[in-house]
């Protein structure tokens, strides 16, 4: 019967790196989970882009959801992801306010005159750290936050129109309804 | 492969950052526990590389971070804590010890009990039987 | 042309590694003398396709061919001619080529060196060593052909990353793989063992010279990456407990359990299930670092590009080999221990202990490799293990060990007398405590670490010397040192050497990042570090900033380093190139940063006690494996009247106890 006992370990182990490469298959290796989800999202307060006299906190925004999108002028991605911003996801109705992070001011509007400027408002973060805050580490990322502060979800890298459709919308759904931490 | 494509210009992108970042430290244990502190927590940009090795912007901007903190009199622990709060668990390569962790951190001590008793029970056995001294010759 | 000559080859390889696989192992199971002595010419024509298709691809990239998509992918024709040949090995399917070929070579040596071997068990060694090729070369022409054209031919390549072009290159994966693949000759006696339903032990004395020279390279192999990680990465680390590393560390492990388990098997009869077991583990943890280190499964700055499909099929194989080796060994491993008795005190039981303790230790390292992957599947989140987990855990279980060697000699088979040992043992102990402390005194602020190092090496190393020098008084002339012998002494002195550099250099090695201006003068670690400046400088394929540091030793200059910034022509990543000046007793490190103002520049200067005796314990324990393989006695018939020629499988079961 201990003879048996290196097999079955064994074939644990294959299950497990069968797990591995289908978990590989529908998750990108870098994306870490986020300790925010479930929690009230961190404090910020900081100036509009194009207002620079004008601060916008997060108790600015409760009341009403949002969609937090990180982006930066140095972001390749950001490039990607910005027709899909303007023609999937700002079409749900729902707030978008865009981060534009460790950016100078300038080159941040310069991107977004390049581009076109799909949020409701634009608030900048050169040095960063709203960002470390949000535990933001690569861009783009998303936070989906509802009216209460809570943050919901976190994408991190570019929306798709399959991650809209699998991740976001289903997420959106359940805004109405409370939520606690794990 | 877009993705892929972000990570590698971002991995030109930080090439132009640093590493090599002279601090300045109170004193040579100051900067021992620095370097220390950085070598243990993970770089979340390169993830396969510390704190203290990486040329990622992040990295450099974190590092900076730890500095401030360590200069305020934060302890390690509570320095850790800031980045877990907001980068999850994998920021540190030393693993805490909770729930999710306790096979890790358990299991090959388990093993090696098991092994031990395994061997007892080998070596009871083997001695019961009559033991003839080895022949010096047959030592090699 | 050659290209699809290359295809066409690993096509017929596959087709002979089918027929060496699967004919000579049914002649032996049936005794047929016809198709059992097809193995050796098969063993010969797969070899001579295998090598022709390795010698296009190699003529591919010389020719800079890049009409051939892995080609163009991995050279450029700014690359200098020296590393178009171990470009040939700088991606995937590259280095699978190799592994084919290293393996064909393995093979090809067991045929050859093996006309004293019983043609039975001859067959069925060389067949399973044809499942291994063929289920290789099947993998490489299914989803990792490196002779896929790209067309139109690209004028010009991407290039062989930078990392990649050095000397480090040409040396270490070569030898890596021999000593990974060369566990394929251990697994293949183990199960042919099996299959023949050998009993006896007369197998393991065949397999043993084979074991031996596979770790040995395994070791160089390891060593190699570790000293080409330390110089090429810039940051002055050694070993990071990188997911690739501990793939083929595990490997090594139980390489190292079982060299020694062979040895009991061998001489006493006893551990017959270890030593079975270890053998078809260390194979398996072989096919397993294959595994992980191509399917992208496990977040690794080693990892080659990973792909589901690829990562599947390795995973089928590696669950056909190691699942098959080891039904087979549920179904046909020895039902009742054998072997000579022993008693509580003895050499026996020291070897049982350190089977345990390898082993363990590899399971912990495949534990924590494997822990990201296991927390992903037990929903508790993005588990992260490191060099805090794997180093602490390392250490805990390998002191034991390391008490315990200098112990292993002097314990005589069966019963030690260990009063004696302890005796003989004495002077090392009081050595090595008096140094310890002495260190502790001189150097106040020397980490435990460090005191530990003093003590444990000097306490294995004088210990196998005592051995040694003990043996010269007591034996005979001329029957004082066997070869086996000579290796073990010299490989249990290369374990004191490489305790002494790893625990040294953790706890004494100094890392400064400085601003450093023109004529400036750093103290660090009692030299003095004066900066010079930056100048351009020219490379075959690249432009580099080079800096000029002198090292000054009081007022006169000990030497001057040049650490450089390359920028590559073809627009890869820049490079660190640090400079390192090497030292038997220390290592200066000095990394270049990036410009400040004023001409000066950040810099980072390690001082690393002892670094290189790391690399110089694993030399040594590489020439004790290499030494002790050549011992005659494995190659001779034993002595013993229980030596059989395999009997047809149906006389197994009557001869089972």
């Amino acid at each position: 019967m201990t003879r048996l006992i290196p097999l079955l370990v064994f074939i644990a182990l294959v299950g497990l790196l069968a797990f591995g490469i289908e978990w590989n298959k529908h998750h990108e290796m870098f994306e870490v989970p986020s300790p925010l989800i479930a929690k009230p999202a961190p404090q910020f307060t900081l100036p509009l882009l194009y207002e620079p006299d004008k601060k916008l906190g997060r108790n600015d925004l409760l009341g009403e959801p949002y969609i937090l999108n990180v982006f930066g002028s140095w972001c390749p991605t950001c490039q990607d992801e910005h027709p899909i911003l303007t023609r999937a996801v700002k079409p749900l109705g729902i707030k978008l306010i865009g981060l534009d992070w460790r950016d100078a001011p300038a080159d941040g509007k310069r991107w977004l005159a390049q581009f076109g400027n799909p949020y409701d408002a634009v608030l900048t973060d050169p040095d960063g750290h709203a960002g470390i805050d949000f535990g933001v580490y690569m861009a783009p990322e998303s936070f989906l936050i509802d009216a209460q502060g809570v943050v919901r979800y976190k994408r991190i890298g570019m929306f798709t129109p399959e991650l809209i459709q699998s991740e976001l919308m289903p997420q959106l759904k359940t805004l109405g309804q409370p939520v606690t931490a794990k | 492969m877009k993705r892929f494509v972000f990570l590698i210009a971002l991995i030109f992108a930080a090439s132009f950052a640093h590493a090599i970042d002279p601090l300045p430290f109170k004193d040579r244990a100051e900067e021992v526990r620095f370097q220390n502190l950085t070598r243990v927590l993970r770089c979340l940009v390169c993830q396969n590389q510390n704190l203290a090795d990486s040329e990622a912007e992040l990295a450099v901007e974190l590092r900076r971070q730890v500095f401030t903190m360590m200069q305020s009199g934060k302890s390690d622990a509570e320095i850790k804590q800031y980045l877990v709060a907001r980068y999850n668990d994998f920021v540190l390569y030393d693993p805490p010890v909770k729930a999710g962790t306790l096979l890790l951190w358990f299991l090959p001590g388990v093993l090696v009990l098991i092994g031990a008793g395994v061997v007892f029970n080998i070596l009871r056995k083997k001695s019961r039987q009559p033991v003839t001294a080895a022949d010096p010759e047959e030592d090699w | 042309m050659s290209p699809e000559l290359g295809q066409f080859s690993l096509i017929l390889a596959l087709l002979l590694a089918f027929v060496q696989f699967t004919l000579p192992i049914y002649g032996a199971w049936r005794g047929n003398a016809t198709l059992i002595g097809l193995a050796r010419p098969v063993v010969a024509g797969q070899a001579v396709f295998v090598v022709l298709a390795f010698a296009l691809l190699t003529y591919a990239f010389v020719t800079q061919d890049f009409s051939v998509a892995y080609v163009a992918q991995n050279s450029n024709l700014s690359l200098p001619w020296y590393y178009r040949f171990p470009a040939v090995w700088g991606a995937h399917e590259g280095s699978l080529l190799l592994w084919i070929l290293i393996l064909n070579v393995w093979t090809v040596a067991v045929a050859t060196f093996s006309r004293r071997l019983p043609d039975a068990l001859m067959a069925r060694v060389l067949g399973v060593l044809g499942f291994i090729s063929f289920g290789f070369l099947l993998f490489t022409i299914a989803t990792s052909n490196p002779f896929l054209r790209h067309l139109p031919a690209l004028a010009d390549g991407n290039d062989l990353n930078p990392i990649l072009q050095d000397p480090g290159l040409i040396m270490h994966p070569p030898m890596l793989y021999t000593g990974y693949v060369g566990f394929s000759v251990a697994f293949a006696f183990a199960i042919a063992a099996l299959l023949g339903g050998e009993l006896d032990i007369a197998w393991v004395r065949w397999a043993r010279p084979w074991t031996n020279v596979a770790w040995a390279f395994l070791t160089l192999g390891i060593s190699l990456g570790s000293w080409w990680a330390y110089y090429v990465l810039g940051w002055g680390g050694w070993w990071f407990w990188d997911p690739v590393e501990n793939a083929s560390f595990m490997p090594w492990l139980v390489g190292t359990a079982l060299i020694h388990s062979q040895a009991v098997t061998e001489k006493r009869g006893s551990f017959r299930a270890w030593t079975l077991l270890l053998s078809i583990f260390a194979f398996s943890l072989s096919l397993l670092g294959t595994f992980l280190v191509r399917s992208g499964v496990l977040t690794s700055v080693h990892a080659f590009a990973s792909d589901p499909k690829r990562g599947t099929f390795i995973l089928i194989f590696l669950g056909v080999v190691v699942g098959g080796s080891l039904v087979i060994y549920a179904l046909r491993a020895p039902k009742v221990a054998g072997g000579k008795a022993f008693k509580f005190l003895s050499r026996e039981t020291l070897l049982l202990i350190n089977n345990l303790l390898f082993a363990c230790a590899a399971a912990m390292v495949l534990l924590g490799t494997l822990y990201p992957l296991i927390g992903d599947a037990l929903g508790v989140g993005r588990i992260s293990v490191g060099p805090p987990y794997f180093g602490f855990m390392f250490v805990l279980l390998m002191l034991p060990v390391v008490c315990l060697i200098p112990l292993g000699p002097f314990f005589r088979w069966a019963m030690a007398d260990w009063r004696s040992t302890l005796r003989a043992l004495r002077p090392a102990f009081v050595v090595a405590v008096i140094a310890a402390i002495a260190a502790k005194l001189m150097t106040h602020d020397l980490p435990l670490r460090g005191v530990v190092g003093v003590a444990a090496s000097l306490w294995v190393g004088i210990g196998i010397l005592l051995y040694a020098s003990n043996r010269v008084r007591t034996a005979p002339r001329g029957r004082r040192f066997t070869p086996e012998m000579l290796g073990m002494i010299l490989a249990h002195f290369g374990v004191a050497v490489f305790l002494a550099g790893v625990l040294l250099v953790e706890a004494t090695s100094i890392e400064r990042d400085l601003r450093a201006a023109p004529k400036e003068v750093v103290e660090i670690g009692g030299l003095g570090f004066r900066f010079e400046g930056v100048q351009r400088t020219q490379g075959p394929n690249y432009i580099a900033d080079e800096g000029t540091i002198d090292v000054l030793q009081g007022d006169s200059v000990l030497t001057t380093m040049h650490p450089q910034k390359r920028a590559y022509s073809s627009g890869s990543a820049p490079q660190t190139i640090a400079a390192i000046k090497p030292g038997l007793f220390s290592d200066l490190y000095v990394a270049l940063g990036e410009p400040l103002d004023n001409g000066a520049w950040s810099v980072r200067i390690y001082v690393k006690p002892f670094v290189r005796w790391i690399w110089m314990g694993g030399l040594f324990m590489m020439f004790g494996g290499f030494i002790a393989a050549t011992d005659r006695r494995f190659r001779t018939l034993p002595a013993r009247a229980d030596e059989k020629t395999a009997a047809p499988a149906s006389n197994v079961a009557q001869a089972a106890t």
